[in-house]
């Protein structure tokens, strides 16, 4: 999977768990936590998103890792690639 | 021989306007299925039925406003079916056979492509016909909060009354979490992501225990009194998209384990966001919890939510210096902070209430 | 570019026809000495002679069938019948010969034939002299039936249809003769066959035609006041439809409210509404909504006669009504 496949979906389950905002427009090191409102229910509902999606279940100590759209990016990137 | 009435869906609601029947005459009905939806300022709630038999007569056609305690419908008792002759219904819309939907050809194309279920949309057609407007709100209002003025009416009616009626006082207790999220990771480690369980569990679970504990807190002010309730339905404030916020309950909070509140957490917030939630939900909740970490907030004093006497507001998760056995380390902290009615309870049993939700906190695994 | 009248973008079409073309004669009844019954040849007997305007005897198939004759043998008659009712006894002529003789003959006859007639209501001149019956002809195929609506149309239709090398019939409201509108005589005719968007809209389109979209445009006019956009569609050519044009309007405003001054029943309106719902269905978001006479044969009274036709009031509410309450 391309990198912008996996930011696209990024994006995509971004705009999902906060249905309203447009997540494709934040700057890609921004944190979207805060920009886009999103509480820690949202934020798990998005890792699950993630999990459903790509099949990367980011435990929580790795939560930090995925906290900007560029990081989490490059996390499920370098996930991806191990496989 | 039953009738189902207007319900309260708040303490403050006058009347609800009926926007759709669920069943029909002559459908079976049983205690908890849903028979109608009824919009109030907080939204368009499911309403459940709590007679069993057979839906015999509609009173109350579809879009009327009308007082709580209206009868809506005449529901025969399962024995008393044959006896019952049917009447003519004097219900306008929807005709006998409502089972079909009845939506323009543009409405069911859009409703398609944006995934839009037209069985849940409500027409303002012709005759009650779901139009291509109707199916542009109905997605709208899943990813915006529908009607903020009237949810904002709402509110500010609830928590007038309250600050007004209500001689509210108040505790607070900081409590160290560092036991209870060692346990929490421990457990969310060995999880795939859609088991995983938020401190939020933990807290709304802590706060039905002490509730079944010391359960003075847990009542409804009738006037004159508030006699302990026999059942805990913990409320939980989900705020919404775009302003407001609703705090259905979770039933019987004190019977589920952490996995049951965390689940029961998560559905209530897709629903409560979806603005798809039952009657008993919205109008039952015995106390509520409400937490504001997440944005921040360390110490959070809320404002209780009539009927009710007591409500637990949780901050952030911060670590502080602590001391523990006559040392200074970092830990997790979190202060709880407990708004409960004077007329009801004193700080002695309150002060008993609070520390009972830190014992259950300091202690997860309690049963 | 001026002002003049539908009756003299008829008369100017006519002239420049008989001006071109030496094959083109008129034909009909009073065409010749009165000038017309409604003087769209007014004064065309002195420019041209008797020869090339000539008047009938009161025998519309006889005639009719003269003219046929001599479009077969290489001229290029255009015939005036007086209303679309007396059309009726050219039917034969009309339909079992200009129509077919193409199609029978494997091609090798052409009918290069303009037949015009006046038809609609609205001038107290009762029932056989007021009915819209333009729908019989638009069902026949070999014909081509145009109905123009604005002073251009009706000199640039007279031109198209006598480029035409088949039969075309050209129906003119009889309310239009003495109204006002731009012409300009030197333009080269705008293709007739296409429907035009004669005032665009986003909140309901009205397909109308002829008679018709005078009205039409008075409504929208009223319905702006209230901030109700509608799109209003002239078909100009009655076969064949413009059925594209037909979709595409629907398609943007989702909304249809047919007018048209023949009867309801078997009516090209229905015709328009099939096609909508063949073609449109899942653009339709309210169900269609017909605008016609009501079903008697037109009444002579004045305050019947109004009552019994399309009015700007009436297509108001049918717009009103398919919007139920929207804007």
């Amino acid at each position: 999977m391309k990198r912008e496949d996996i930011e696209a979906v990024v994006i995509q389950k971004l705009a999902k768990a906060a249905p309203g905002t447009d997540p494709g427009s934040l700057d890609r090191d921004e944190a979207y936590r805060d920009a886009l409102d999103l509480d820690s229910m949202d934020f798990l509902r998005f890792v699950d998103a993630l999990h459903e999606a790509l099949g990367v279940d980011v435990p929580e100590a790795h939560y930090p890792k995925i906290l900007t759209i560029r990081a989490c990016t490059a996390y499920l990137e370098a996930v991806l690639a191990k496989r | 021989m039953g009738e189902f009435r207007m319900p309260s869906l708040g303490a403050d609601m006058a009347a609800g306007t009926l926007v759709a029947w669920r069943k029909q005459p002559g459908d079976v009905v049983h205690r908890g299925d849903i028979i109608a939806e009824v919009e109030t300022d907080k939204g368009v709630i499911e309403v459940e039925v709590f007679d069993e038999g057979v839906v015999e007569t509609l009173l109350v056609a579809v879009n009327a406003k009308v007082p709580v305690g209206t009868p809506l419908a005449s529901i025969a008792s399962a024995g008393s079916i044959a006896a019952v002759p049917s009447a003519p219904s004097p219900v306008q819309a929807p005709p006998p056979a409502a089972a079909r939907v009845h939506a323009t050809p543009l409405a069911r194309t859009v409703a398609k492509a944006l995934g839009v279920d037209v069985t849940k949309v409500h027409g303002t057609g012709d005759g009650g016909v779901i139009v291509r407007a109707d199916v542009d709100r109905a997605a709208a209002e899943v990813t915006s909060t529908p009607r903020p003025d009237r949810m904002r009416q709402a509110i500010a009616a609830a928590m007038t009354r309250s600050k007004r009626e209500i001689p509210h006082f108040y505790l607070a207790h900081t409590v160290d979490l560092g036991p209870a999220l060692t346990w929490l990771s421990a457990r969310n480690e060995a999880r795939s992501v859609t088991d995983r369980v938020l401190p939020g569990a933990l807290f709304v679970r802590a706060v039905a225990r002490a509730a079944r504990a010391v359960p003075e807190l847990n009542a409804h002010w009738t006037g004159e009194s508030a006699p302990p309730l026999p059942y805990v339905h913990v409320g939980v404030a989900v705020a919404l998209r775009g302003g407001g916020l609703v705090a259905p309950a979770i039933h019987d909070t004190d019977t589920l384990d952490v996995d049951g509140v965390m689940r029961a957490m998560a559905d209530l917030v897709d629903r409560a966001r979806g603005l798809k939630l039952t009657a008993t939900e919205m109008g039952e909740a015995t106390i509520t919890v409400t937490s504001l970490g997440d944005r921040g907030v360390e110490v959070n004093v809320p404002v209780i939510v009539p009927p009710q006497v007591a409500i637990v507001g949780f901050g952030k998760v911060v670590d502080r210096p602590w001391v523990v056995a006559g040392v200074v380390v970092p830990r997790p902290v979190v202060t709880i902070s407990l708004a409960a009615d004077h007329r009801v309870t004193d700080g002695h049993r309150a002060g008993r209430f609070l520390a009972s939700v830190v014992a259950f906190l300091e202690d997860p695994e309690k049963p | 570019m001026r002002r003049a009248t539908y009756r003299e973008g008829v008369r100017t079409a006519l002239r420049d026809a008989l001006r071109r073309d030496p094959r083109v004669f008129l034909l009909g009844e009073d065409v010749g000495r009165y000038g017309g019954a409604y003087a769209c040849s007014a004064g065309l007997l002195e420019e041209f002679g008797p020869e090339r305007v000539r008047d009938a005897p009161l025998a519309e198939n006889g005639f009719v069938g003269a003219a046929i004759g001599a479009a077969m043998g290489g001229l290029r008659p255009i015939v005036e019948i007086m209303t679309v009712n007396f059309a009726l006894l050219a039917l034969d002529q009309l339909v079992n010969n200009a129509a077919t003789l193409r199609h029978m003959t494997a091609g090798q006859v052409s009918v290069p034939l303009v037949v015009r007639m006046a038809t609609g209501a609205g001038r107290q001149l009762g029932a056989q002299h007021s009915h819209s019956l333009e729908n019989w002809f638009a069902h026949v195929p070999g014909l081509r039936v145009l109905a123009p609506a604005t002073v251009q149309d009706a000199r640039d239709m007279v031109l198209a249809a006598f480029d035409d090398p088949d039969p075309v019939v050209i129906v003119e409201n009889q309310v239009l003769y003495p109204t006002e509108g731009d012409l300009d005589e030197d333009a080269p005719p705008v293709s007739p066959w296409h429907a035009i968007v004669r005032r665009p809209g986003r909140d309901a389109s009205i397909i109308t035609h002829g008679g018709s979209l005078s009205k039409s445009l008075v409504a929208a006019e009223l319905l702006a006041k209230e901030g109700i956009e509608v799109e209003v569609l002239d078909l100009r050519c009655l076969r064949p439809l413009d059925v594209d044009a037909i979709v595409a309007t629907v398609t943007r405003t989702h909304r249809a409210v047919l007018v048209d001054e023949s009867w309801k029943t078997g009516g090209l309106a229905a015709e328009v509404c099939a096609t909508l719902v063949e073609r449109a269905f899942y653009e339709l978001d309210a169900p269609v909504a017909r605008v016609c006479s009501v079903e008697v044969p037109v009444p002579y009274a004045k305050h019947l006669e109004d009552a019994a036709l399309p009015s700007p009031a009436r297509i108001v509410d049918a717009v009103k009504g398919v919007l139920h309450g929207r804007i």
